[in-house]
């Protein structure tokens, strides 16, 4: 069986750290976080920096975690820019001050996509766990500003706070972003555990695409809206990451490469660190990343599916999750025997009440 | 809400969006937050016009000047394509 020849990575996303203020039930990180000093050191980053924009990765964007945790950020960014490479800082806001924020706007930062918790202090401390965060990332919000970085405003979406997406609306637009990412939560990482507490119900999931769809029509050319639905409420799966291994690269804090932030989950499959393979012979040859691209891996029924080049089976990490096999049929689609299933766990989880089960780390 | 772009209008390409030309793909690309716009001659035509300081009248001038094309018929194709990317908001008109 072999992939076919891949195209070179668009997009890089540098996890710098697993360490964060807050502790986001829905956090995307990997159950088993890794310490402080298992980190890559910055000459180790600088290094997958300069490797990656030599093969055509384009934007870096640097995540955690809390990538403000790393006291060398700035280092690290104002290296990815001599490179050549457009910078995006995805934070909470949490350690950052205006004196930070300056200094980062020297080294060339391009763009901020600040979290959004909650609309409210109640609300967006009590998800992320940590008193006082919303009123100090309303302050950084506000510096942000001053300074003139393009903002996003990243608020994910989940059972508690659908039903105030239009409050979320307004928020992106007293900060003066320019993009707000509406983005209803994933059950990878913690959020799996957290599917009782965070599983919208399918009235939410249907109510937010048409408060979208007409939020995106009134601020035309005001603010921009990406929206990521809901997919255990969906009939077909989605294209996730464009395909496995297609377009996006993903560093871990250990400097484990991943074709995407979730993927540790698939058991069989090892992932080099770039620390000890060089990225492009990791990219293009690798067991990992080759293993679910193109359509030889596929089973029925995607492998006589007409959409399969266009959701490409769905996501490989919810097979895994879900059907316990990363080369199923994503459980989404209908055309899986395992959809009833889904849906009916999803429905029995929208209709559950939990408490907010935190991510922690290791002690 | 609909976008308009007239010949008083200043476009301006915001901050956190920049040409680039890519040498792994060998092409030109608009960079903008969580996007790559492939530019095509046209469009680099277009953007190298506009440097937050001339109207829109003043560039749809110059480019009809130096390609020797109707004003107007260049008008309507930098009019569709500066609003779409004011939509995108890549391009603000001031």
């Amino acid at each position: 069986m072999t992939a076919p020849r891949a195209n070179p990575p668009m997009a890089m996303l540098a996890e710098l750290t697993h360490r964060c203020p807050l502790s986001c039930p829905y956090c995307s990180n990997p159950i088993e976080l890794e310490r402080k000093n298992r980190e890559l050191s910055l000459d180790e980053w600088k290094d997958i920096f300069t490797q990656a924009a030599e093969m055509g990765v384009l934007h870096v964007h640097f995540s955690g975690g809390e990538p403000a945790s790393r006291r060398d950020l700035e280092d690290m960014v104002a290296h990815a820019r001599d490179v050549g490479l457009y910078t995006n800082l995805i934070t909470s806001g949490i350690g950052l001050n205006k004196r930070r924020l300056e200094a980062l706007d020297e080294c060339g930062l391009d763009h901020v996509q600040l979290s959004l918790q909650g609309v409210d202090a109640e609300m967006a401390d009590w998800v992320g766990g940590y008193k006082g965060g919303y009123d100090r990332k309303m302050q950084v919000a506000e510096w942000i500003g001053e300074i003139g970085f393009p903002l996003t405003l990243n608020a994910v979406m989940h059972k508690k706070n659908f039903d105030r997406l239009d409050e979320t609306i307004a928020i992106a637009l007293d900060m003066g972003a320019r993009r707000l990412e509406v983005a209803t939560v994933q059950f990878h990482g913690w959020a799996a555990k957290n599917r009782a507490a965070l599983m919208p119900t399918r009235e939410q999931a249907k109510q937010a695409r048409l408060t979208v769809n007409a939020a995106r029509e009134r601020l035309e050319g005001v603010l921009v809206i990406d929206y990521v639905p809901a997919d255990h409420h969906s009939d077909y799966p989605k294209p996730c990451m464009g395909g496995w291994a297609s377009t996006g690269i993903n560093i871990a804090p250990d400097g484990a490469v991943l074709p995407c932030h979730a993927a540790h989950s698939i058991k069989g499959l090892s992932f080099d660190k770039a620390t000890e393979r060089p990225l492009k012979e990791i990219w293009y040859d690798s067991d990992a990343f080759n293993a679910f691209r193109g359509f030889d891996w596929m089973q029925e029924p995607c492998r006589s599916c007409e959409l399969k080049a266009k959701d490409f089976g769905g996501c490989r990490c919810q097979a895994m999750a879900i059907a316990g096999d990363p080369a199923a049929t994503d459980p989404v689609c209908i055309k899986s025997p395992l959809h009833a299933e889904l849906v009916a766990a999803a429905e029995a989880d929208a209709e559950a009440d939990a408490e907010l089960v935190y991510r922690v780390m290791p002690t | 809400m609909s976008i308009e772009l007239n010949d008083s209008d200043c476009p301006v390409i915001l901050r956190g969006v920049r040409p680039h030309f890519d040498k792994v793909r060998n092409v030109w690309l608009l960079l903008a937050p969580e996007r790559a716009l492939k530019l095509d001659d046209i469009g680099r035509a277009i953007l190298d016009q506009v440097d937050g300081k001339r109207t829109f009248g003043e560039i749809t001038k110059a480019l009809a000047d130096k390609y020797d094309a109707p004003v107007e018929r260049i008008a309507g194709d930098a009019r569709t394509y500066l609003i779409g990317l004011m939509a995108r908001r890549f391009v603000e008109a001031r």
